[in-house]
């Protein structure tokens, strides 16, 4: 094959050359809040019997009503090319599986990073996912488009095989439904690995309608099915128009920028500001980036006031975010009631993700 | 999201915020933060009958 005949049919035919990707982190090479997380599933993160489980950067473990129990892990085992994965390993079967269950890994967008897509205008543009993946045996999973605006949604089938292989998948255009053009939460893509008959027990809805429950991940295996199951995934891309094009590396920098519009988990130091007041202040700290809106805090462990370095439980306001297109700066400041300290350090958790 | 407790703190400077355990740990929530999925949880919690207390 020439030069010319590769480079043309890995060339995009939609859209530009750089930047295509919209998914954050789509090669899980940031994970601030650690790099294994075990027992989900198990409602810690979520109401009874459902579990919302952040783990790297942008995506997280979903799931509801099922006695599975899976960990998740940054790992090395990856495809050439790439230096981290997503590794889902079973730790708890489930085998008799209710109508409403469900498991699936999740990213989220909002709809300012969707609007390439001209979802909803008669000019609407197609969707390519692609991404590496690879099991300890085979298995079938679904992928969802998940329009949150105007709830519709597509799926496809792929199949996982014990090799690492890179899925295409080409979803259609959507000419009903635009995509709100704000910092809010549009559209979720969600990777489904067990169900019920809830949303597994129609016929796979393959082009954009309404949504309808049983048709959203109909046909698929279980990855709770055997406690010996992994799944592995890395390299995920979601461009503009039919045409896959290689993944998109870019720098570790620009990766962790676009992550900690969402969440960050920095370091606080400073000298008190309590001057005229009952209480202590820290100065207003700067978030990294400016995030997508006012984030909740919380603290990270212990602070320690000084002199002394004793332990201190600090509240933590945050103010700013962005709220709008231009965005603007993010704060946040501990203070301390009825105490008084020269200095004040510790890690605080910012988090607005969608 | 599991919220087992919600109250208001408020500072020197009238700044009121929410301090709430949810999923088991102790968070910071801005108050008519549109977009902040916590202060929409909080508000779905409220909906359902619970009480933000108020501050000391």
């Amino acid at each position: 094959m020439s030069n010319a005949r590769k480079l043309a049919d890995n060339l995009p035919t939609e859209g530009q050359l750089s930047g295509r990707n919209v998914i954050i982190n789509g090669e899980f090479a940031i994970s601030q809040r650690g790099t294994s997380f075990t027992n989900i599933g198990s409602g810690g993160g979520g109401t009874s019997g459902y579990d919302d489980t952040w783990t790297m950067d942008r995506f997280l473990i979903s799931q509801g009503l099922s006695a599975g129990r899976c960990s998740v892990e940054q790992s090395s085992d990856t495809p050439d090319g790439f230096s981290k994965s997503l590794k889902i390993s079973t730790t708890t079967a489930d085998t008799s599986i209710g109508a409403s269950e469900y498991h699936r890994l999740q990213t989220k967008f909002e709809g300012l990073d969707l609007q390439r897509f001209a979802k909803g205008t008669s000019s609407a543009k197609e969707y390519t996912l692609s991404f590496y993946c690879k099991a300890n045996a085979a298995a079938t999973y679904a992928v969802e488009l998940y329009d949150i605006d105007n709830q519709r949604t597509v799926s496809k089938l792929f199949n996982v095989t014990t090799n690492w292989t890179r899925v295409i998948l080409i979803f259609p255009a959507d000419t009903t439904g635009a995509f709100d053009n704000n910092n809010l939460l549009s559209m979720e893509l969600n990777w489904w690995m067990h169900t019920g008959s809830t949303y597994g027990g129609g016929t796979l809805q393959t082009t954009w309608g309404g949504i309808v429950q049983a048709n959203r991940a109909a046909g698929i295996d279980s990855i709770f099915d055997s406690t010996a199951r992994t799944f592995f995934i890395t390299g995920c891309q979601l461009e503009l128009g039919p045409q896959s094009s290689p993944f998109e590396h870019e720098q570790h920098s620009v990766t962790l920028a676009k992550c900690h519009r969402y969440y960050a988990r920095m370091y606080y130091g400073s000298n008190a500001e309590n001057a005229g007041y009952s209480n202590s202040y820290g100065d207003y700290f700067p978030t990294p980036v400016p995030m997508r809106a006012t984030p909740t805090a919380a603290l990270n462990g212990t602070f320690a006031q000084y002199p002394g370095g004793s332990s201190v439980t600090p509240t933590i306001n945050a103010t700013g975010g962005t709220g709008h297109a231009n965005g603007h700066q993010t704060f946040i400041r501990p203070y301390v009631s009825g105490n008084s300290y020269n200095y004040l350090e510790g890690v605080i958790n910012v988090d607005s993700e969608l | 999201m599991n919220i087992t407790s919600a109250k208001y703190v408020e500072d020197d400077f009238n700044i009121k915020i929410i301090k709430a355990t949810i999923n088991g740990q102790e968070m910071f929530v801005p108050i008519n933060a549109e977009g902040n999925r916590h202060w929409q949880a909080i508000q779905e919690w409220v909906a359902e009958g619970n009480t933000i207390a108020e501050a000391d």
